[in-house]
């Protein structure tokens, strides 16, 4: 079984110029207890797809189509509402790059983590709070009591975002979606979070889906790497043998651009150009206008997702 | 503008500021003192990048400001081609200000969304009265081009950039006068990653061109390592590490300076390693001792000692009184 299953998937968002695809025909897929990567500049459609298949996008004006949307066998695009909201939760938990909005400013931690339990499942206030504490606990928060206590403001960043993660894990999820959890935090409090993701996952044998545009969040977290650019996949594999031997252009000069891997002051290698605006996508491969190895052909075909070794595809006309 | 032919470009001595902060409201408030940046002395070479590297509330962004005199320090001088100019007042400031430019991160709040980018790029240019206002224009508009916009985006507006475009933007606004030293504040890190080699190559480029002296401040090591000659790590408010970066990045002296390296995120997934996270007092407790230094008075509070072209904080001497008794020999130096 798999625990998400999206095929040919599209989102798109009617705006001023038109119909604007934000993801246009991706296809990935996660097994139980398999971590996968999402990596992708800003508006690659790394978040939208996450939000697409929890159903977390307004609609309209958002529009959703897809072969198949799946959550744990449950296809996501029949559900109605009471289906989605026991989902939410219990099959799937979301956590996301700013703590601080995601918790309500008037209620203390614990009354919003017990707020959750009680939720998903029968249980009195006071056992729902045991259990928040337990939860903080789990999250190696040392002082689960005051923290149950506090208020979203009187904790620091890597503080709430551990305290997310506990209301994350309050319904056992099968699968957690977690966008860009440390980008706002620094670098040693990102350390200890990724840290933390990772020894919860194993620990309750989670599946994870870690959106991200740091290859090193990446590096450090995943089995699994897709790399998306202009709404569309362009690689996924093993992230051993991504950083090994990327395939796709696009992956290869993101993996070069990347400052700090060789001792001394030097140039970086860049992509030169910017990413391609949704309204008006360019012909072709999303990646041919930067591409520097861009043929004709790339510009007036869209290269398919296909396989080229066991567990590893390209959306490129030059791997094929 | 004659200067003393060796002094460096910028220079901070003993600076530091504290923050009165409003404990309790009311009529008869209570008040306690916050010591945001405590004695930092910082030397920028000329023709040099130097970065500045520490966790948010470490004080790198409150240095910053203080070196352009966007903020008042409580204490300390700040030297700019060796001429004291702490206490001048704004008439006698201002010749410095064109010398002395910033770029900031968020280049959205920073460029007025009302004006062309003509417009932003000239206006130093107009606050200072140089040249007539077609020449001002031109100017702008070349400097556009050396950061590698069209001539075209000069009457375009904010709004109609990308975020790597706007901070380019900046860029030209910070130099089109040409200053002599750039503060740039976290300048990188609101960019998507194929965008930011972009902007780290232009400020490497801008730097050996114009002979610039950059102050680099950022969270990002890796960026840092890139780009710069030096780095000054703070951590609560002072300097605990100086050093040519390479020395920093695979010599470090300072336990907060290895933490901080321990953290970055490995690029290759078979480094991945469980890691360990001192807290502030381990990290205190494995501050290097020293024997007694002629000239340095002995004491238990760490104080920064140099060794070659490096320094770094250590407690120096045989007086460690509640930390661990005298320093003895195998205690030394790390």
């Amino acid at each position: 079984m798999r625990l998400v299953d999206i095929k040919d998937l599209t989102v798109s968002f009617p705006q001023t110029e038109g119909l604007v695809q934000a993801v246009r025909g991706l296809t990935l897929h996660v097994a139980p207890g398999e971590s996968l990567g999402i990596v992708g500049e800003s508006g690659s459609g790394k978040s939208v797809t996450c939000m697409a298949v929890l159903r977390l996008l307004r609609e309209p004006p958002a529009r959703i189509a897809a072969e198949r949307l799946e959550l744990a066998g449950v296809d996501m695009r029949k559900a109605d509402r009471r289906q989605l909201a026991s989902m939410r939760g219990s099959v799937a938990a979301m956590i996301f790059q700013d703590p601080m909005t995601a918790f309500d400013p008037v209620f203390t931690i614990g009354h919003q983590i017990a707020e959750t339990i009680r939720a998903h499942r029968a249980v009195s206030k006071s056992e729902a709070m045991a259990e928040a504490e337990d939860l903080l606990a789990r999250v190696r928060i040392k002082a689960p009591k005051a923290v149950l206590q506090s208020y979203p403001h009187q904790l620091s960043g890597g503080m709430l975002q551990r305290a997310m993660i506990a209301m994350a894990l309050s319904s056992r999820p099968q699968i957690l979606f977690a966008d860009e959890p440390t980008t706002a935090l620094d670098v040693t409090i990102q350390a200890q979070i990724l840290q933390l993701i990772k020894e919860i996952q194993a620990e309750y044998g989670m599946g994870l889906i870690m959106v991200t545009h740091d290859l090193g969040v990446v590096a450090e977290t995943v089995d699994r790497v897709v790399v998306m650019y202009g709404g569309r996949v362009m690689e996924e594999g093993p992230v051993q043998e991504i950083f090994d031997a990327a395939a796709h252009p696009y992956t290869q000069a993101l993996l070069g651009s990347i400052p700090g891997r060789v001792a001394g002051r030097q140039r970086l290698t860049e992509i030169k150009g910017a990413s391609p605006n949704p309204a008006h996508p360019p012909s072709g491969c999303p990646f041919h206008p930067r591409c520097p190895v861009a043929e004709p052909r790339c510009a007036a075909e869209v290269p398919a997702l296909a396989p080229f070794a066991p567990a590893r595809a390209a959306a490129c006309w030059r791997v094929a | 503008m004659t200067a003393p032919l060796l002094a460096p470009a910028l220079e901070l001595r003993g600076i530091g500021r504290t923050f009165r902060l409003r404990e309790k409201g009311g009529l008869f408030a209570r008040y306690t003192d916050h010591v945001a940046v405590r004695d930092v002395d910082l030397v920028l070479p000329r023709n040099a990048i130097l970065g500045l590297v520490g966790e948010s509330g470490s004080g790198k962004t409150t240095t910053g400001m203080m070196a352009l005199r966007l903020l008042e320090p409580t204490t300390g001088r700040i030297l700019v081609d060796g001429q004291d100019i702490t206490a001048l007042d704004p008439a006698a400031l201002k010749p410095f200000r064109r010398r002395m430019q910033v770029v900031f991160q968020d280049s959205y709040s920073a460029i007025d969304p009302m004006m062309t980018l003509a417009q932003v790029v000239a206006e130093p240019l107009h606050i200072h009265g140089q040249g007539s206002r077609a020449g001002q224009t031109e100017a702008a508009l070349a400097m556009l081009e050396r950061v590698g916009l069209d001539r075209r985006y000069g009457s375009r507006y904010a709004h109609e950039l990308s975020g790597g475009q706007r901070q380019r933007v900046a860029i030209a606004r910070a130099l089109i006068l040409r200053p002599q030293v750039l503060v740039a504040d976290e300048p990188t890190s609101a960019l998507d990653v194929s965008v930011k080699a972009q902007i780290i190559n232009l400020l490497m480029d801008l730097q050996a061109e114009m002979g610039l002296s950059i102050l680099f401040i950022s969270h990002d090591l890796s960026v840092v390592r890139s780009l710069t000659d030096r780095v000054a790590v703070m951590w609560n408010g002072r300097v605990v590490e100086e050093a040519p970066t390479e020395a920093i990045f695979t010599d470090a002296r300072h336990p907060y300076t290895r933490s901080l390296l321990e953290a970055i995120p490995v690029l290759n997934p078979r480094l991945r390693r469980a890691r360990s996270f001192p807290t502030r007092a381990e990290i205190e407790a494995q501050t290097p001792r020293l024997p007694a230094i002629p000239g340095l008075a002995a004491g238990a509070t760490p104080q920064l000692v140099a060794e070659g072209d490096r320094r770094y904080e250590a407690i120096v001497g045989g007086v460690v009184g509640g930390i661990g008794g005298a320093a003895t020999p195998e205690a030394t130096i790390p």
